[in-house]
């Protein structure tokens, strides 16, 4: 997958995390600001990277603000920064 | 040697049993016939700091009965580092987050040392990150109590804001004289009375003077040295701020119905019962689903003690709760109780939880219910430190009262946010987990293995009674398993359990990158 734009997704309200994503400089970057960053900040950059895996990328910068947001919701709001920076729509990844 | 009316009354006889002669031996402190006598009003804060005899390395306190609304506290501090006065140890009996403005005088060294219940906002973190080269000393409300009666924390001058007071310094949290404006009524000051009673001098701030007798309760004036007038001591709208809001989160008041269910059902629901909630928003809204029970059962509690709330004065004036004993107010409803209903009595830190008074109220208790920031899979609870691992809460009467009650209802919901509230271990550990026999939880009941009967009486009652360890893999498998948290080296607090022994110490919180 090739990031294309920025791509964003997801809210700052509690139990949320808000995502945006672009090409970067070559590489994987993620910045990352959580409420939980001592207890799963180190689980929440394992969660990105896993979907960047997943989907292809290889190089992206990645900002997030994370308000406590399970795994799952992390996972959805990556994915979906991901498909709108690479302008790919909907490509039916989810239904996997 | 002859008296007034020419009887003998031998020298030698008065020398022998130790006494003087009337008249000739006048006790100079004797106050005059008729006469009105000098009142204790200094004019100002400062005044009162300087004849108090205030210097370097003694102790001090305050109350925190106004708690998120206090005013008096930043007020007095300030005049203190003005006057350059240093190393105090600072001795409140709690603080809250309004207390922010100390982190500069312990920069500066005018406070070198605290004793408190809790501590909340920027100060707490400050501490959580080192702040201080001595430890806080975390006490309960009856720990403080019976250490500052047997003398373990002594304190040199304490500064008690009071919402009326006479000339002489009998204050009080309540203003009976309707032609007062602005009384900030913080209703009881039970943690003061001890302070009052016990330090070598009492300073009472006040915003009302008003005529003697001011006969409101509170504070005798037997037992104040100075009385300060100042504009403002405190905002009573902030008293049920914080950790006493009532409750509108769902969720809440779901763990809250649970709860009620449990107690009606644990088998100490009962004609003639006592009962307690602690702080928090479902603890203090269990008393709301109570109600409909005691009118159906025809059960009526005895006496309701500790933090009174309006909920508490609602079931107090239906006739469903005959007395209540009143440490501190948790909104202004309940502080304006104490001044209207009679058997809504203020009682002192000492009788409401001294632990080693046997007779204390705390004993008498049945059922408590208690919040938990943290609760782990042997029932111990956390209360004082965050799931990040910085100071955000109080030891309150947590521990005292668990002790004291025979059923001790700890409710938490399972997670807060991304947080576990059911753990492997606490954080820190406030209140042993041998005290707490049930806890009331969003996703389930459990039940502390030492009370089966406590078990079989809910699961008779259709309660689905839940190991504890199934509820804290249920929320890990929400959450996942956290990170241990980046605890340094360092000592920044000791935990201490009402007999004053050391139960936990809190590390400092090193910053990730």
């Amino acid at each position: 997958m090739e990031l294309l734009k920025t791509g964003a997704a997801g809210t700052m309200e509690s139990g949320d995390i808000y995502v945006e994503v672009d090409k970067g400089a070559g590489g994987v970057e993620i910045e990352l600001q959580s409420t939980v960053a001592s207890l799963y900040g180190r689980r929440i950059k394992e969660v990105i990277s896993e979907v960047l895996k997943e989907q292809g990328v290889s190089s992206a910068r990645i900002t997030a603000n994370d308000k406590g947001a399970l795994d799952c919701t992390i996972r959805a709001r990556v994915a979906t920064a991901l498909l709108r920076a690479s302008e790919q729509g909907d490509s039916g990844w989810w239904k996997k | 040697m002859k008296n007034n009316i020419g009887h003998e009354i031998d020298q030698k006889l008065l020398d022998r049993m130790n006494f003087g002669l009337y008249g000739r031996d006048k006790d100079p402190r004797t106050a005059e016939k008729g006469k009105v006598h000098d009142s204790k009003m200094v004019a100002s804060i400062e005044e009162a700091i300087k004849r108090s005899g205030l210097r370097d390395g003694m102790t001090i306190s305050f109350h925190h009965h106004f708690r998120d609304g206090d005013q008096v506290l930043n007020q007095v501090m300030e005049v203190i580092a003005k006057l350059g006065i240093k190393n105090l140890k600072l001795a409140p009996s709690s603080l809250t987050a309004v207390h922010a403005p100390l982190v500069e005088h312990i920069k500066n060294g005018v406070v070198t040392s605290i004793e408190s219940s809790g501590c909340r906002g920027t100060l707490a973190d400050e501490i959580s990150h080192g702040l201080m080269d001595t430890p806080v000393v975390f006490r309960s409300h009856g720990g403080r109590a019976s250490a500052i009666a047997d003398g373990r924390l002594h304190i040199d001058v304490a500064f008690l804001g009071a919402t009326v007071s006479d000339e002489y310094g009998n204050a009080s949290g309540t203003c009976l004289d309707e032609s007062v404006e602005n009384a900030a009524e913080c209703g009881s000051l039970g943690y003061a009375k001890v302070d009052a009673q016990y330090a070598d001098k009492v300073v009472i701030i006040t915003n009302n003077i008003v005529a003697y007798p001011n006969a409101a309760g509170g504070i005798p004036g037997n037992q104040v040295d100075y009385v300060v007038k100042v504009d403002s001591i405190g905002d009573p709208a902030k008293i049920s701020a914080g950790a006493t809001r009532f409750t509108k989160n769902p969720r809440d008041l779901m763990i809250a119905e649970k709860a009620a269910q449990v107690i009606i059902n644990s088998g100490y629901f009962k004609d003639g019962m006592s009962l307690q909630t602690g702080t928090g928003g479902a603890s203090l809204a269990v008393t709301r689903f109570l109600t409909d029970a005691m009118l159906e059962q025809g059960v009526k509690a005895r006496f309701a003690l500790g933090g009174i709330t309006g909920q508490m004065v609602k079931l107090h004036e239906m006739g469903l709760i005959d007395t209540l004993l009143d440490v501190q107010d948790f909104d202004v409803e309940a502080a304006s109780s104490l001044r209207r209903n009679p058997n809504h009595h203020e009682i002192d830190g000492n009788t409401y939880a001294s632990p080693f008074d046997r007779t204390a109220a705390i004993n008498q208790l049945d059922v408590v219910i208690l919040s938990a920031l943290e609760i782990d899979t042997s029932f111990n609870v956390n209360v004082l430190v965050g799931s990040d691992g910085i100071i955000r809460g109080a030891i309150g009467g947590h521990p005292d009262t668990a002790a004291g009650a025979a059923l001790t209802v700890i409710v938490s919901p399972l997670i807060r946010g991304r947080i576990p509230c059911v753990v492997d271990k606490v954080s820190t550990l406030c209140t042993d987990g041998a005290l707490c026999d049930v806890l009331v939880t969003d996703a389930g009941v459990a039940v502390n293995p030492r009370r089966p009967e406590v078990a079989e009486a809910l699961t008779k009652a259709g309660i689905r009674v839940t190991p504890i360890e199934q509820l804290k893999a249920d929320a890990e498998a929400v959450v996942g398993k956290p990170d241990d948290l980046p605890f340094g080296e360092k000592v920044v607090a000791l935990v201490t359990a009402p007999d004053g022994t050391v139960i936990d110490v809190v590390r400092e919180i090193c910053d990730n990158d």
